[in-house]
């Protein structure tokens, strides 16, 4: 007859899987990253000689300057990054259809029928010095704007939030609002 | 006096604590499932910038990291007290970068190619310079989907 076999004490199985426990406790990172989506335009093929295409009205552009101190120059006033959401939504929406204001253009779009779209750009330009926080507060307020415009149109039309919008929904509203925000080609410039 | 004696002779039978284990596993498991190792040791110094307009990065598998900032002090005596860019665990210069893209999309699925998102975490008090170089080197391996990782602005 073969020996009996003690009992494996169980009681220490509690001690040996609060250890573990606490490892993953200690280890664990639930932070989920998160950050400025962006798309960066393609590299223009090297042997691409001066395009042809025709030159952006000055009136359809937002310049956005960020100089070495992160002072900020929008369209050619001195700014505050405060009243930057503002003012790319005034731009991009033009309510009354001003003149220093970009134009219209006429574009079918699914839901809403006839629409006028705007023609306008944004554009951002900064300095080799600039800090890359304020880059990254200017970037907010523009994307911001356009998500702010985007958000009270979907208000408007479906009564929603543009987030629970489906996907057709979203890309109609997409339509409406592009996010146009072009980063000017880095130039080197003479001097510091 | 008789009162205490009577609670003793009524004692209440000790709780069992043979389920404890089971309950300490179930905490386990939740850990275990949801913990995200960090994967490389962090060189430089990163504070993002705080912005308010966030999108999730949906898909860890599918993001390249791309440090800059300056390094820690015990680097600085090699490595200069500049910012400097960190992939995986150690720095790099600008030209690394296409390279880094390069095994980053080897190392995937041929499928989720494009859909990699390259997550770039820049110290706030970086200077633009460093910033432009590497996005003209990103444009140039056509890694063109960016995030710039930033925290919630606790408003």
């Amino acid at each position: 007859m073969a020996r009996r076999v003690p009992e494996i004490p169980g009681s220490s199985l509690a001690d040996i899987a609060f250890m573990l426990l606490i490892f993953f406790l200690v280890t664990t990172t639930m932070d989920v990253d998160s950050g400025l989506e962006r798309r960066l335009p393609p590299m223009p093929p090297e042997d691409q000689q001066d395009d042809d295409t025709p030159p952006i009205k000055e009136r359809n552009v937002f310049v956005v300057l960020v100089n070495a101190k992160n002072q900020l120059l929008v369209e050619g006033e001195i700014s505050r990054i405060e009243d930057l959401r503002e003012k790319a939504k005034e731009f991009m929406d033009n309510p009354y259809n001003e003149e220093h204001l970009p134009e219209k253009e006429l574009k079918n779009v699914d839901f809403f029928g006839e629409v006028e779209v705007t023609k306008g750009v944004i554009s951002l330009r900064n300095d080799v010095g600039t800090q890359y926080g304020t880059y990254i507060a200017v970037q907010n307020e523009l994307v911001g704007a356009i998500n702010d415009l985007r958000e009270e149109l979907s208000k408007r039309k479906f009564g929603k939030s543009y987030e629970s919008l489906d996907r057709e929904q979203q890309g109609a509203i997409r339509d409406i609002y592009p996010s146009k925000i072009s980063e000017a080609e880095p130039k080197k410039v003479g001097g510091n | 006096m008789s009162k205490f004696r009577k609670n003793d002779s009524k004692e209440l039978p000790p709780i069992s604590t043979a389920s404890l284990p089971d309950i300490v596993f179930m905490l386990l498991f939740f850990f275990m499932v949801s913990t995200t190792m960090r994967e490389v040791t962090l060189m430089v110094k990163v504070t993002v910038p705080e912005a308010t307009e966030l999108s999730k990065l949906e898909k860890k598998s599918l993001v390249s990291y791309i440090y800059v900032g300056t390094p820690h002090t015990q680097y600085q005596r090699v490595f200069g007290s500049e910012p400097r860019i960190q992939l995986n665990d150690q720095f790099a210069k600008v030209e690394d970068i296409q390279d880094y893209i390069t095994s980053e999309r080897e190392a995937r699925d041929e499928a989720e190619v494009p859909f990699m998102i390259t997550s770039l975490k820049v110290d706030e008090y970086t200077k633009m310079g460093i910033v432009t170089d590497i996005k003209q080197e990103l444009r140039k391996a056509s890694a063109l989907h960016i995030n710039y990782s930033s925290r919630k602005r606790a408003d």
